[in-house]
């Protein structure tokens, strides 16, 4: 019921690879997000397990059996599109109801699963109104019903949020988690917001330039990232990457330390800096500080931190939390 | 993007066109070059040509081969290079009204005034009226010398009216299809007009751009694009105008190329000769759909 | 102050536009006139408005020449290429605009290539082929040319609007296990509604004032109103009234079309090349 296993699944136009070959076993009822900056491949890869794109090689399993050539809906997934991609012309009931139509089933058992659908998704009152008389929440509502009612074994996602303003956006995130928790169906989540891929996912997968860089729960690749690039994309703010002098002292090529992990003293420590730029957010403030040698940081001092942009400060690492890594960007573990 | 499913579905659902269109081009086109090659005349049965000329070469329906005389006659024919000119004539004509004035006539709809639907309705209309209809119109009720309205027109100011279709045939005929096409082309330019960038207009007059200047640096550039398309699309139309040339009966002092071919083939039944001919107006249009297509390739990239 | 000029401004490029706009209807207008006139009084125009108005001309033309026939044969023409261009195209212009491949637009730039080509070039083996196989004056041969012969423009419009239409939608009925008939039947024409409708619209005004083919090809059976008004060449063509009023019956449905369609036929007579 619901695994899905990608069997180096790769994806090429001519000469121009967007996946070099992706290998990846997905649980049944996991909610794995796919992550990563605008063309490394996420939403391809996404396309590729819905059936929408080839694979050029490899293979998809789905529930063991191999989906690689099947019709996308002959997978028994379901998608929400980023656009919503809502029929225009069909009421909210017809944009439910349509691939159950398509599927012949009859029409009252049709009526009752819209009728749930609608309930659970509020939107029962809105059940005879066109798309474009739907508020952007709605409209993602109604995308979200149209993918529920057939009952998949999973739920694809194409950055579904990124259409929604930012407070609406915290919302149905909290309503997709509550989804995924009420059906226990499996999900892949397609996103660029790394702070999205950290508070939904069961595990994360990284990708960059087609490659998985790393899979993970949400705090493994916090805590243990296996390459700079993850490092990087990981974590608000930003980990601090120090390479050259500094980074020898520790035996790295590079060394990152994250904003929150850097203890600040005004009398000394292990490197000292120059406040350029405080940012106060009330209960943190982030100091951007020039660190010498070390080059621009971001530092995380708790509450209201009163800075002057000029004073000259200490900041210390806690030892064991510094990320080395070796000229190729892997990690160097002990 | 997409998957070779759908690709293969689109390569299936493109294929009944693409065979109907190949057919309707080559299977007219690939007689009509046979026939070219033939001494073939549908009032001149064919043994006769064949005991005319004894040993001449033969096809399978006993017609005579002809070589490439059809071809050294048509074009040998002075009517053929009086009608070229006259093809010419008439598309670069009405080309050049059709632009400017459609231009001129843009930005005038393109202005607030009261009224604005109705008489860009009255504008758009006499690309709805049928060829022959505006032929005979022109030519009688509005181009005649003694009572058409222009001659009223000149009478009234004391004038002498002119005899349109006797001394200037041409130029009527190129009056009346421009008539005809000056509403597409102010369409089009409209409609582009109006995409003209709100703010673009507002930072213009802040910046106290004279009109002018205005219209040369930031309008026509802006039209540029939608005149290539009026000029693609009017050139395929005004290369083949013929019923404002049948109808008025300008075929001598008048007549274009498709209309020669037509009196070749269907008014002498010189089937032989009327094909080349037809052959020398393909030529000539795929020299012109040549540099047309190259530009419209450029507009369809953008 | 500068309220009252801008009104002042707007009067006069309303006093100037509608001139602009009547000096450029005059033809249409004349003709629609001169068809209530008796055929004394529509060549003398000094007293043109001071004279009586009748519907005599209608009535002469309408016996004299059948003109319902005609038109029966010009609506079916129209209508009929129209249709079957639809039914072609729809299915590709889909394909060209969803599941494009490396020649799409060579493909798209040939057909309208084919449009190039002078109707002269294949003037005789159609009249032939028509000839040999009782085509001639028939219905069926005329709605066929006049098919394949607005097709690349049909499938270049829809293409256009195609375009328009984000593939996102086609792909999530495709997820919801739609059939390509479903889809296009289903999501996509009914999407593409307004640009079909303009489609539908040029192409029969296209058909309707197509006078090479329908000259050359039809003599009565088949003949549509172009056949009906070149009857008037001549000698009728010195009888004003009748003339107009034939006229004016043969340009009526079209221009009524485009009165009450103008929104698509504006969008329409653009050919979707210009948003």
């Amino acid at each position: 019921m619901g695994t899905i296993s990608l069997k180096n699944a790769r994806k090429a136009f001519g000469d121009v690879v967007i996946i070099p070959g992706a290998s990846l076993d997905i649980r049944n009822g996991e909610f794995v997000v796919f992550v990563g900056p605008s063309g490394c491949g996420k939403s391809t890869l996404l396309r590729m397990i819905a059936g929408l794109e080839d694979l050029t090689s490899g293979a998809i399993l789905i529930d063991g059996k191999d989906m690689t050539e099947a019709a996308p809906s002959k997978r028994g997934l379901s998608m929400v599109f980023q656009s919503y991609a809502l029929y225009p012309h069909m009421s909210v009931r017809g944009n439910i109801s349509f691939g159950l139509k398509m599927a012949g089933m009859p029409k009252a058992e049709i009526e009752a699963k819209v009728a749930k659908a609608a309930a659970t998704l509020n939107l029962t009152e809105y059940l005879d109104r066109k798309p474009r008389q739907l508020s952007g929440g709605q409209r993602q509502r109604v995308a979200i019903g149209r993918a529920i009612v057939r009952n998949p074994e999973g739920f694809l996602f194409d950055e579904p949020l990124s259409n929604l303003d930012a407070a609406l956006r915290v919302n149905m995130r909290l309503e997709i988690m509550q989804m995924h928790k009420d059906l226990g169906a499996t999900m892949i989540y397609v996103t660029h917001d790394q702070v999205e891929a950290m508070t939904m996912a069961d595990r994360i997968v990284v990708l960059n330039r087609g490659n998985i860089e790393q899979v993970g729960s949400p705090l493994e690749l916090y805590n243990r990232p296996d390459s700079l690039f993850v490092a990087g994309f990981i974590g608000s703010p930003k980990m601090n990457l120090i390479s050259g002098k500094p980074a020898e002292k520790f035996d790295a090529h590079t060394i990152g330390i994250r904003p929150e992990h850097l203890g600040i003293s005004l009398k000394d420590g292990t490197w000292s800096a120059k406040i350029s730029l405080a940012e106060h957010l009330g209960a943190d403030t982030f100091l951007h500080v020039d660190a010498g040698p070390c080059g621009m940081m971001t530092v995380r001092a708790a509450g209201e931190y009163d800075a002057a942009p000029g004073a000259k400060i200490f900041l210390t690492p806690e030892p064991d939390r510094i990320h080395r890594f070796d000229k190729d960007g892997r990690a160097i573990r002990k | 993007m997409a998957t070779q499913q759908t690709r293969t579905l689109g390569k299936l659902a493109v294929s009944p066109s693409v065979l109907m269109l190949l057919m309707w081009m080559l299977v007219p086109l690939s007689m009509t070059i046979y026939f070219s090659f033939l001494r073939y005349n549908l009032l001149d049965p064919n043994p006769i040509c064949s005991l005319l000329t004894p040993g001449a070469l033969l096809d399978a329906e006993n017609r005579c081969l002809a070589g490439f005389s059809n071809y050294s006659y048509f074009l040998t024919d002075p009517a053929f290079f009086k009608a070229m000119g006259n093809s010419l004539k008439l598309v670069g004509w009405v080309l050049a009204i059709s632009v400017a004035s459609g231009t001129l006539l843009a930005l005038l709809l393109d202005q607030a005034f009261y009224g604005r639907g109705f008489v860009r309705i009255m504008m758009i209309a006499p690309f709805l009226v049928m060829p022959t209809v505006s032929a005979l119109v022109w030519q009688n009720m509005l181009m005649d010398p003694v009572s058409g309205f222009f001659a009223f027109i000149s009478k009234s100011f004391g004038l002498q009216p002119i005899d349109w279709f006797t001394y200037h045939p041409l130029a009527s005929v190129i009056i009346m299809v421009a008539w005809q096409w000056v509403p597409f082309a102010t369409l089009i330019l409209l409609t582009s007009l109006q995409s003209l960038d709100e703010e673009q207009k507002e930072a213009a007059e802040m910046d106290g751009t004279p009109p002018l200047s205005y219209f040369w640096y930031i309008v026509l550039p802006h039209l540029i694009r939608p005149m290539t398309v009026v000029i693609l699309i009017e050139t395929i139309f005004l290369l083949n105008v013929f019923a404002e040339i049948y109808v008025t009966g300008t075929a001598g002092p008048a007549g274009n190329l498709p209309f020669l071919v037509y009196q070749y083939g269907l008014i002498a039944n010189d089937i032989g000769g009327a094909s080349a001919g037809g052959i020398i107006a393909v030529i000539l249009a795929n020299i012109v759909a040549f540099f047309l297509m190259r530009m419209i390739g450029k507009n369809l990239e953008a | 102050m500068a309220r009252n000029a801008s009104i002042r401004r707007k009067l006069v490029v309303t006093a100037f536009a509608w001139t602009v706009g009547l000096v450029i209807f005059f033809p249409i207008l004349w003709t629609v006139l001169t068809s209530f006139k008796t055929e004394g009084d529509a060549i003398n125009i000094a007293s043109f408005f001071s004279t009586g108005w009748t519907t005599e001309a209608y009535s002469v033309v309408q016996s004299r020449s059948n003109y319902v026939q005609f038109a029966m044969n010009s609506v079916i023409l129209a209508l009929g290429s129209t249709f079957f261009a639809l039914v072609i195209a729809i299915p590709s212009a889909w394909a060209m605009a969803f599941a494009p491949g490396k020649r799409t637009k060579d493909l798209l730039m040939w057909m309208l290539s084919t449009k190039m080509m002078p109707p002269v070039g294949a003037l005789i083996p159609i009249y032939l082929i028509f000839r040999d196989f009782g085509l001639l004056d028939t219905r069926g041969g005329i709605i066929t040319v006049l098919m394949l012969l607005n097709l690349p423009i049909i499938i270049w419009m829809l293409y256009t609007y195609f375009k328009e239409i984000p593939g996102e939608i086609l792909e999530a009925s495709r997820m919801d296990g739609a059939s390509l008939g479903k889809e296009l039947l289903y999501v996509l024409t009914p999407m593409a509604i307004p640009g079909i409708a303009s489609t539908l619209l040029l192409n029969i005004i296209l058909a309707w004032n197509e006078a090479f083919w329908t000259l050359a090809l039809t003599t009565k059976d088949a003949a549509p109103l172009t056949q009906f008004i070149a009857s008037y060449s001549s000698p009728e063509g010195l009888f004003w009234a009748k003339l107009s009023a034939a006229s004016t019956m043969a340009i009526a449905p079209i221009l009524v079309l485009g009165w009450f369609a103008q929104k698509q036929l504006v969008r329409g007579l653009t050919f979707g090349a210009v948003k």
